[in-house]
């Protein structure tokens, strides 16, 4: 029966309906006007990955200082960033928005694998560029299938690779154990790690324990994995729970080879907190500058990054390495823009995507370049192996490319 | 309810109805994705509504069956190769099964204890779908895509605008058949379980049969909304269907009102479109309170409850009675002889 | 058999953490019938509040104290202001509410402190007397604390004119305001006590799982386990709950189905325990006179 009830309950639910349509309105050169080019990103902001939200805001940031300074060749940069809650219906629902309503030129670092995943169809059918996407997973050089994404970090597999390598040429007879964390982050680690110690080694690894993020500690965990007696312990954690590994591996007194992923080696916020002396002897694979570590105090790179995060953001970033990859990613995308010149179609973005040549950062590693090509997806394949000698980090070896 | 109520409320429904069939075609794909987004909203709203609204078994865990629905959907599709519009349904009965198991030990706990246990089913979701025991059909960590249906036998639709059809069709039905459920004997006895367990059990009601189908049901609905959202997103993974699905679907039927079938609707749209809402909000703080959208997200939970506690449709619900009281002091006023009219402006029964 | 005892160890010292959070819930339970979802985020502000002291030199008791003075009135107000409005709403409208709460603080401590991860010191340091080796210093305190903060509790309600007047208010409001109690005010101060007794869970888990806006989340989620397990209207059964659930965590974890599944395991188990006694192990089975 319908009733006065129904009635309101209608109107209502027709007028915040209409409230949020809009109009949509044609454009020849998505994005890009004669003074600014549109771009768009979606980060989550609100939700359990909130933390990488720093990432979006190092973006702006970045923007901004850019633009203050002329902007690229004549156009100021203009970053439209939404919210997706890590969530990959609301992805798309965004990623849609940018493209259909916003008309942004292309999308730039969005976060997080399932998002990225949830939008890679729609911008490759519709030719958007989704560049520079925030995540380490391996299917991003995939130029093939995908020539419109491009990954950007060293993927964790490119990672555990060099891990595997590395235990299989200085302790062959080793047992793994590998602590991870229960998301495609933490699986795609374990997956690299036993591709590259191949299948005739895989019976290195002895146990494998992983961790939801919803838990306090991995403190079980841990206490778990020593018990299996492995003299080799891969730490493929988030910061909190890399900082509580480490801590419970020193204080079981276990004498374990510890590996630690690059996500995971701020001095200050994670070695620190776990107590500097435990975190002696870590291992991991290094491509950027962290702020916390005093070899780099007198670096010229380090000043800029302060400089920056002096004027445009606040300490609380100085020491973010979330931060620290914004600035290295927004950097690249303003390369990439130099480069396309007068031509701000999609085409020539993506062309010159797939064009750095032996570009510098000044957060990467000393001799560190970026390098991408029409069959080369992979903007950051280099990394070259640290430890931890109670103070800083010590690389050794030679820059190794995955 | 007077026979002038009746025709301007049909004439509302048919405006809104007309509104909803033509929106695909007058709006973008982008604006189209988003009304597919509230129906599936709605159609799980609806569910939980009668489990918890109608039948008054807190449930925290919903985002469980709107899952088994994605992922029933999605497997069923792309591992054995079923069109879209079998699949939905048959994962929905999948999910049926599930509710009615699960509403057997949900009998011999109430209230709080259910809320929970539901609570707890929903963190374990995520677990449970990246188990890697599963990913030959799960897909695991990364999920499964699929590719999104076009309108069938030619017709002169795009993807957007079918799949919006789609949905629209499946919720304007499951509102019928819900509609019917709560009109009849059946939802006067979910009512009565609700409010009076132990006088409905000795009025011959069968309570457990009633509850466990209930929750049934419920799931069947979420189970359709998983379903339908599998195939509007293309993709599903176990980053889809954690805690905050459960929480906003609570949140939904809140806002909309408990035991109120249209109310669902408005939840829908509340739950897609304020954390938008949110999102822009931040952008007037600063450039640093970006970080921010879900604080404001919470004070405009907190406001809209403190608004209207009963949701909206008990806000429509005070509404519409403050509207005839107000023509009940007329009545009074014009001439006093109708006694009831007096009483009803002081806003007593007589 | 040492490792057994390290998994026994370390469940102990979480489970007494995830003890002290259930009593709080207890508390608010039992003066309002309602579950705070936002006790663990409010836990957490306190404790950034305490870092925040300690931050700028104060001593750590000092900070302590303050912190559990600062979370009393802060649980105060937010009652008279934000819960008390909805005192005669559906129950789920205050849910909601609470759901609201948490969003609130998550966000705002992410945006005040950053997301990085914080140390958080511990006032026990040194070797413990027992279970050197298998519990640090500040876990065995931990454990400590909980015990005291459980026998406190308890000694409030049992042996205070306050604590009588509480419980009175809770179990019979109107008989209650008959007799002159102001059943208003106790509400307040149940919901000061809860913040307070949440401030104190979270300065004891800080220094064990690290200062982060997500924290407490975890720790929330395993003292409803808690809670449920022991029966939420009886402290000693949902602080008795909380210590289950830690010890049996990782043991369950550890030796039973490994961690990949052990939520879902728990989640089976408190279904099972529930289906078996429905008002948890040591609740109270209430029987209503028809």
């Amino acid at each position: 029966m319908i009733t006065r009830r129904t009635f309101l309950q209608s109107s209502a639910a027709a007028a915040a309906f209409a409230a949020g349509a809009g109009s949509a309105r044609a454009d020849n050169a998505p994005g890009v006007t004669d003074t600014e080019i549109k771009i768009g990103q979606t980060m989550p902001y609100s939700g359990p990955a909130s933390a990488y939200g720093v990432i979006g805001r190092t973006d702006a940031a970045y923007f901004k200082m850019i633009n203050e300074q002329g902007g690229v060749n004549g156009r100021k940069i203009n970053l439209i960033s939404l919210d997706d809650a890590y969530s990959p219906p609301k992805t798309v629902e965004q990623v849609r928005r940018l493209v259909e309503e916003e008309k942004v030129a292309f999308l730039f670092n969005t976060l997080g694998t399932p998002p990225n995943t949830a939008i890679r169809p729609y911008c490759n059918e519709n030719k958007v560029p989704q560049l520079f996407v925030a995540t380490g997973a391996a299917k991003w050089n995939d130029p093939t299938h995908f020539p419109w994404t491009i990954g950007y970090q060293p993927s964790y597999q490119t990672e555990s690779h060099i891990y595997a390598k590395h235990i299989l040429a200085t302790k062959p007879d080793a047992k793994i154990a590998v602590l991870y964390q229960n998301d495609d982050f933490g699986k795609d680690y374990l997956i690299g790690l036993k591709d590259g110690l191949g299948a005739d080694h895989a019976g290195m690894i002895v146990k494998e324990a992983s961790y939801e993020t919803s838990e306090p500690t991995v403190d079980s965990q841990v206490v778990t994995l020593q018990g299996s007696g492995a003299d080799v312990l891969l730490i493929v954690a988030t910061p909190k729970f890399a900082a509580q590994a480490i801590r419970k591996s020193y204080d079981l007194g276990w004498n374990a080879v510890r590996y630690i992923t690059n996500v995971s080696v701020s001095v200050a916020t994670i070695l620190k907190p776990a107590g500097l002396e435990k975190s002696k002897g870590l291992i991991t694979g290094y491509y950027g500058k962290d702020p916390t570590d005093k070899r780099w105090a007198d670096d010229a790179g380090l000043k800029q990054w302060k400089a920056f995060t002096d004027k445009y953001m606040s300490p609380t970033e100085f020491i973010d390495a979330n931060a620290v990859y914004g600035f290295g990613a927004a950097a690249t995308m303003i390369q990439v823009l130099k480069q396309c010149g007068a031509d701000l179609s999609r085409e020539s973005i993506m062309k010159q995507a797939a064009n750095l040549k032996d570009l510098e950062l000044p957060m990467l590693l000393p001799g560190m370049k970026i390098n991408t090509s029409p069959t080369n997806f992979a903007p950051i394949r280099q990394m070259q192996l640290a430890t931890f000698n109670g103070a800083n980090w010590e690389l050794f070896g030679e820059l190794l490319t995955g | 309810m007077t026979d002038s109520d009746g025709a301007l409320g049909a004439l509302v429904a048919i405006a809104v109805g007309v509104f909803a069939l033509a929106f695909p075609f007058v709006a973008s794909g982008y604006h189209a994705y988003q009304g597919q987004q509230v129906l599936i909203f709605a159609i799980a709203l609806l569910g939980l509504n009668l489990l918890t609204g109608f039948n008054g078994q807190i449930s925290l865990g919903h985002g469980a069956f709107f899952a088994i629905g994605g992922y029933g959907a999605a497997i069923l599709i792309t591992k054995f190769g079923l069109p879209y519009w079998a699949a939905i349904p048959l994962a929905s009965v999948v999910c049926f099964i599930a509710g009615f198991l699960f509403g057997f030990p949900a009998l011999r706990f109430g209230g709080l204890y259910l809320a929970l246990a539901t609570f707890a089913l929903a963190v374990a979701t995520p677990q449970i779908l990246i188990y890697k025991g599963f990913d030959a059909y799960t897909g695991g960590a990364m999920g499964l895509q699929l590719t999104k249906p076009h309108a069938p036998f030619g017709l002169p639709f795009s993807a957007d605008q079918w799949l919006y059809l789609f949905c629209l069709v499946s919720a304007a039905a499951l509102y019928w058949a819900a509609s019917n459920l709560v009109r009849g004997r059946i939802g006067r006895a979910l009512i009565a379980i609700r409010d009076q367990p132990i006088a409905a059990e000795t009025m011959g009601v069968n309570a457990a049969l009633y509850k466990t189908t209930c929750f049934g049901v419920s799931a069947l609905y979420a189970g359709v909304a998983g379903g339908l959202s599998a195939i509007v997103v293309g993709f599903v993974s176990p980053e889809s269907f954690g805690l905050p699905l459960s929480l906003a679907f609570l949140v939904g039927i809140v806002v909309g009102g408990l035991g109120s079938l249209g109310g669902a609707l408005f939840g829908a749209l509340f739950i897609e479109f304020v954390p938008n809402i949110a999102d822009q909000l931040t952008v007037s703080f600063g450039e640093s309170a970006k970080a921010l959208p879900g604080a404001i997200y919470g004070v405009l939970l907190i406001l809209v409850m403190a608004a209207m506690p009963m949701g909206a449709a008990g806000a429509a619900r005070a509404a519409a009675r403050a509207l005839a009281s107000s023509r009940g002091a007329k009545v009074e006023k014009d001439g006093g002889g109708n006694v009831a009219a007096s009483y009803r402006g002081k806003g007593e029964t007589p | 058999m040492g490792e057994f005892l390290h998994q026994l160890a370390s469940g102990l010292a979480l489970g007494g953490v995830y003890a002290i959070m259930a009593l709080a819930l207890v508390m608010i339970y039992q003066a309002t019938q309602l579950i705070n979802f936002a006790q663990g985020e409010m836990a957490m502000f306190s404790t950034y509040f305490a870092w925040k002291l300690m931050d700028q030199g104060k001593p750590y008791w000092f900070a302590f104290f303050a912190t559990v003075v600062a979370s009393f009135i802060g649980g105060v107000l937010i009652e008279r202001l934000i819960v008390r409005p909805f005192a005669n709403a559906p129950v789920l409208a205050s849910v909601i509410v609470f759901i609201g709460l948490a969003f609130v603080f998550n966000s705002l401590a992410g945006w005040l402190y950053g997301y990085s991860v914080t140390s958080f010191d511990s006032p026990f340091t040194g070797r413990p007397w027992f279970g050197s080796g298998y519990m640090s210093a500040h876990e065995a305190g931990a454990v400590l604390v909980s015990l005291c903060v459980l026998a406190m509790v308890y000694a409030f309600f049992r042996f205070t004119p306050l604590g009588l007047a509480m419980r009175a208010a809770a179990q019979n409001p109107v008989s209650s305001r008959l007799v002159g109690i102001r059943v208003g005010w106790m509400l307040a101060i149940g919901w000061g006590l809860a913040a307070a007794i949440g401030s104190v869970a979270g300065m004891m888990a800080a220094p064990i799982v690290y200062l982060d806006p997500n924290m407490m989340f975890g720790v929330l989620l395993y003292a409803f386990a808690g809670a449920v397990l022991g029966g939420i209207d009886n402290p000693f059964g949902a602080a008795f709950g909380g210590f289950a659930v830690g010890v049996l965590g990782n043991l369950i974890g550890a030796y039973v189905v490994g961690d990949e599944v052990k939520l879902s395991v728990a989640l089976a188990i408190i279904i099972a325990v529930l289906v078996w006694r429905p008002s948890g192990l040591f609740g109270r089975r209430l029987v209503a006179r028809v």
